[in-house]
């Protein structure tokens, strides 16, 4: 690294175009990120099916019937508060501090899986009672949105013991821990996307 | 590391030191915290001029979104975040365009429909 500050002068002395390729870990996050953001427009076009046939519940019952505020207050406390983990164990990571960011991975997937459990009770309960995604557009639209939010964290909670089986068999090399970081960026996406679906969906709902 | 990334521009979520980061997530929660409650509250209150209620909510979810933005994912419009700030830009326009010109045609289609029970008798 020394060498590198050595030889390549500072951003105003060189043009952009001799500048050579930027490091690894810029590219692989501005492309995670703009992975994030295309992702981002799939729930954007989800959030406009949902606020276009909210209202169509086809003579069933309507959402403010349906949601438990208590219960959506404590999903959105779990996700939160797993941001925050997983912020914790990313700034660990990148310290390469292995005890440091065990403790936060544990408690970020136990939040998760926390989140994930409660909304699946919630699911599970809409179901038994006849109100599955074929009983109203509504319901439709409720179960493609939520729906694919928690389909997400799933596959964010895979992710996240997979980094754990990796940083415990190869160490904290630096591809772990690029890995890593584009978890994290993952984590908080969905944590910002989540802040969509209980303010339209369930704090919305008439 | 930092200075020859500098001349690079930044990955988003790349900060110097660890102890202002740990001290920016904590901010972070503080605030989403108080923005979350204060949402919950205000979609159960009678105390708010109801029309006004989803307003308050939107208002307040922006906000939140905003808090996210910054202290989580460290976002900024620093020069070095120029890339990441012009692809938060647009993707905020591309949803946009999405969710408000979804409403607003499926909203003008449904004025100009014809009602359903006079439809069906056209059909038959």
């Amino acid at each position: 690294m020394n060498v590198m500050t050595q030889t390549v002068p500072t951003s105003e002395a060189v043009p952009l175009s001799m500048r050579g390729p930027a490091p690894v870990q810029v590219v692989v996050g501005y492309g995670f990120w703009l992975f994030l953001l295309s992702d981002i427009i799939i729930f954007a076009a989800l959030f406009a099916a949902y606020a276009v046939l909210s209202g169509e519940t086809n003579e069933g019952p309507p959402g403010a019937a349906l949601f438990d505020k208590t219960h959506v207050f404590f999903e959105t406390a779990c996700l939160l508060a797993s941001s925050m983990t997983c912020g914790f164990a990313t700034l660990a990571v990148q310290r390469r501090s292995m005890l440091g960011a065990f403790p936060w991975m544990v408690v970020t997937l136990i939040l998760g899986v926390t989140f994930l459990g409660m909304e699946w009770a919630e699911f599970v309960h809409m179901l038994a009672a006849g109100n599955g995604p074929s009983r109203s557009a509504f319901l439709s639209a409720f179960f493609t949105l939520v729906g694919t939010h928690g389909l997400h964290v799933t596959v964010g909670l895979f992710w996240l013991v997979i980094m754990m089986l990796q940083a415990a068999t190869l160490g904290l090399r630096p591809i772990v821990r690029r890995r890593f970081f584009c978890f994290g960026l993952f984590w908080h996406a969905l944590d910002i996307v989540w802040i969509g679906v209980f303010t339209i969906v369930y704090l919305g709902a008439r | 590391m930092n200075k020859d990334s500098n001349a690079q521009g930044k990955a988003p979520g790349i900060t110097e030191h660890s102890r202002i980061r740990r001290r920016s997530y904590l901010i972070g929660l503080f605030y989403a915290t108080i923005l979350t409650l204060a949402s919950f509250w205000a979609s159960s209150t009678d105390l708010i001029y109801e029309p006004g209620v989803p307003i308050l909510l939107a208002v307040l979810a922006i906000a939140q979104m905003g808090v996210h933005l910054v202290f989580f994912l460290h976002i900024s419009s620093a020069p070095d975040q120029t890339n990441n700030f012009l692809a938060l830009a647009f993707g905020i326009f591309v949803v946009g365009l999405v969710v408000f010109g979804s409403m607003i045609i499926m909203d003008n289609l449904n004025h100009a429909m014809m009602p359903m029970d006079q439809l069906m008798q056209m059909q038959r």
